[in-house]
């Protein structure tokens, strides 16, 4: 049996449609991972977690993208630069149809398009093959460099741990981008706070995380990385024309929509025990319905 | 056949580098350049005020380079990631391998001044191990041309065919090789010289040398093969196979003597075709001196060749 793709309906009326459609995806991304997880018996939880919501608003409003077509030169771009947070990346391909959801079910497994890394070899809808930190950044970067040479429309969007910006290449490309006033780049922070062993701030401080920026040639702003219509607003606005590239450090919690996994270090890696996995689908099962 | 160099004039392959480059990137609009500040080095300097637009110099930053590289391979370019090779390959690893290689990005990676080039530079600025780093990267094309003609040659492929490329480019000057039948294909080894006493496998600044040392050898009677091995990644196994037939094999390379050209003959005959070896080329970190000198003191020579062959061809015997 083949499952067709769960083509999301597009988002249709106002902004608040916009963002419970968003919500609504975000969740659903949530309980799939999660499954994921469990089912493999590992993964990374905690990032997967705090990116759902930032990679729900960008598949499912906001990229130009067609699974049927996925190498369309005048696409716009995603590269997923913390490439270890494949539960959201996948289920969020699934869901805007580059593969189907029953596909999911082979996370990990021997085989599978699913590796704990994105491969765009074999997984449609991957832009590069990420996984050691502070290497999709300088590739996206190239990619908004490719528009900028062609003056195309196509923006690049790219999601950033905030580890992952102790990694000097993250300087080197944010340094070019600012030179080059790359208009159509925007990076996205995922501004968890906390890496794999420890805070950022007691491991490598970071801040004061949007002076560095600013002082690189870029656009900053702040926001909480888990409210749909702010992150929705900001991508939004980050399509207006700019001759600066564009930072969004979105605020967000490791681990956000369960209880128990929220802002603790210890669930970077992790799989929940079948308790576990049952008051984590309640608590968002419980969300969603909100 | 019998190969031999052309006339006594040298050149600078980077020049056929770059006015191969600068003359398809007249006709391919998807041809970028991306450089470390390097335009200088790269000979670049007339790309760069033809094509303005389609040289992206970043700076001092290899990785960033090579990231961007792969991402200009995805916004449907074709960059020609030209720097230093001792930092393209050092400094920028893990981004050739995952970035290009594990990505299958269409990214062309040109590593100037290879081998000993910066002499008395010293060993951080030789780039003797490239050629074992950058083999071991599963998927990625790596070609070392031995003169002007071959450059070119190299520099067509790497723009016709899709995928990853390592070009290890040299300056120091090689002379123009003649060829009976020019004829370059990637991963087809070149048979310059026949003979079948010994065989010498070279690439790169080696081979003319390789063609001389093989001249001395015949007054001796001894008929030595000269074998082009330019690309070593992906290896002409069959040309290797044929060459152990002679019962000798001597490589040649301005690189390291183990990992590299000599290391993938030397896998290939143990599993395939037992032979004696001799691989020639430098041991490690090098003492101050220049091109010329280390290449001397190091036996990277005519009479080097044509000795290690006379040695190969008593333990033979013996």
């Amino acid at each position: 049996m083949v499952e067709s793709p769960t083509i999301p309906s597009p988002p249709t009326g106002g902004f608040d449609a916009r963002a419970r459609h968003t919500r609504e995806r975000a969740n659903w991304m949530r309980r799939r991972l999660l499954r994921m997880i469990v089912d493999a018996g590992q993964g990374h939880p905690g990032g997967d977690l705090s990116a759902s919501d930032i990679i729900a608003a960008l598949y499912f409003d906001i990229l130009r993208i067609d699974p049927v077509r996925p190498n369309a030169p005048e696409r716009d771009r995603f590269v997923l630069s913390k490439g270890h947070c494949t539960g959201a990346l996948y289920t969020a391909l699934s869901g805007a149809g580059f593969f189907v959801e029953a596909e999911l079910a082979t996370y990990l497994q021997p085989l599978s398009r699913l590796n704990g890394h994105p491969n765009r070899t074999y997984l449609p809808g991957v832009e590069t093959n990420t996984g050691p930190l502070g290497h999709g950044f300088p590739v996206a970067v190239g990619m908004a460099i490719a528009g900028q040479i062609d003056e195309a429309d196509y923006r690049v969007f790219v999601l950033t741990g905030d580890g992952e910006l102790q990694e000097g290449s993250m300087w080197e490309a944010a340094m070019l981008a600012g030179h080059r006033g790359l208009g159509k780049l925007t990076a996205i922070v995922d501004r968890n706070r906390l890496q794999q062993g420890a805070g950022t701030e007691e491991t490598n401080a970071l801040e004061p995380l949007a002076d560095k920026w600013r002082a690189f040639g870029w656009d900053v702003e702040t926001l909480d990385g888990h409210d749909h219509l702010a992150l929705l607003a900001a991508f939004d606005a980050a399509a207006r024309p700019r001759k600066r590239p564009h930072c969004i450090i979105a605020d967000t919690f490791k681990g956000h929509g369960v209880s128990f996994m929220r802002n603790q270090a210890r669930w970077h890696h992790g799989v929940p025990d079948a308790a576990q996995f049952a008051q984590a689908l309640a608590e968002l099962e419980a969300e969603g319905a909100l | 056949m019998s190969g031999s160099v052309a006339s006594g004039k040298m050149y600078d392959c980077r020049d056929a580098f770059a006015l191969t480059l600068e003359t398809l990137a007249a006709e391919d609009a998807r041809i970028v350049a991306v450089v470390n500040d390097s335009v200088g080095s790269s000979k670049l300097g007339s790309f760069r005020d033809r094509f303005p637009d389609r040289l992206v110099n970043v700076g001092i930053a290899e990785q960033n380079m090579v990231g961007v590289g792969a991402g200009l391979a995805n916004g449907g370019k074709i960059p020609f990631v030209s720097a230093a090779s001792c930092f393209l390959t050092a400094r920028a690893m893990e981004q050739i391998k995952a970035d290009c290689a594990y990505s299958h990005a269409n990214v062309k990676l040109c590593g100037q001044s290879a081998g000993v080039a910066y002499g008395e530079l010293g060993a951080t600025h030789h780039s003797i191990e490239d050629v074992a780093w950058l083999r071991a990267i599963d998927k990625l094309t790596v070609i070392v041309p031995s003169d002007p003609w071959e450059t070119e040659q190299a520099v067509r492929a790497a723009v016709a065919h899709d995928g990853p490329f390592y070009l290890r480019l040299s300056r120091m000057p090689v002379p123009a090789l003649e060829r009976h039948a020019p004829d370059f294909a990637i991963g087809r080894a070149e048979t310059l010289r026949e003979g079948d006493d010994v065989a010498i496998v070279a690439n790169g600044t080696l081979v003319h040398r390789a063609l001389a040392a093989a001249e001395v050898l015949a007054a001796e009677g001894i008929a030595a093969r000269v074998v082009n091995m330019a690309t070593v990644a992906p290896l002409d196994e069959r040309a290797i196979a044929d060459a152990a037939q002679t019962g000798a094999i001597v490589t040649a390379e301005e690189g390291l003597a183990h990992g590299g050209l000599g290391g993938a003959v030397a896998e290939f005959c143990a599993r395939h075709a037992p032979v004696r070896m001799r691989m020639l080329g430098f041991p490690g970190f090098l003492p101050t001196g220049s091109a010329g000198w280390l290449m001397e003191h190091f036996g990277l020579t005519d009479r080097g060749i044509a000795q290690a062959a006379r040695d190969l061809l008593a333990s033979k015997r013996g």
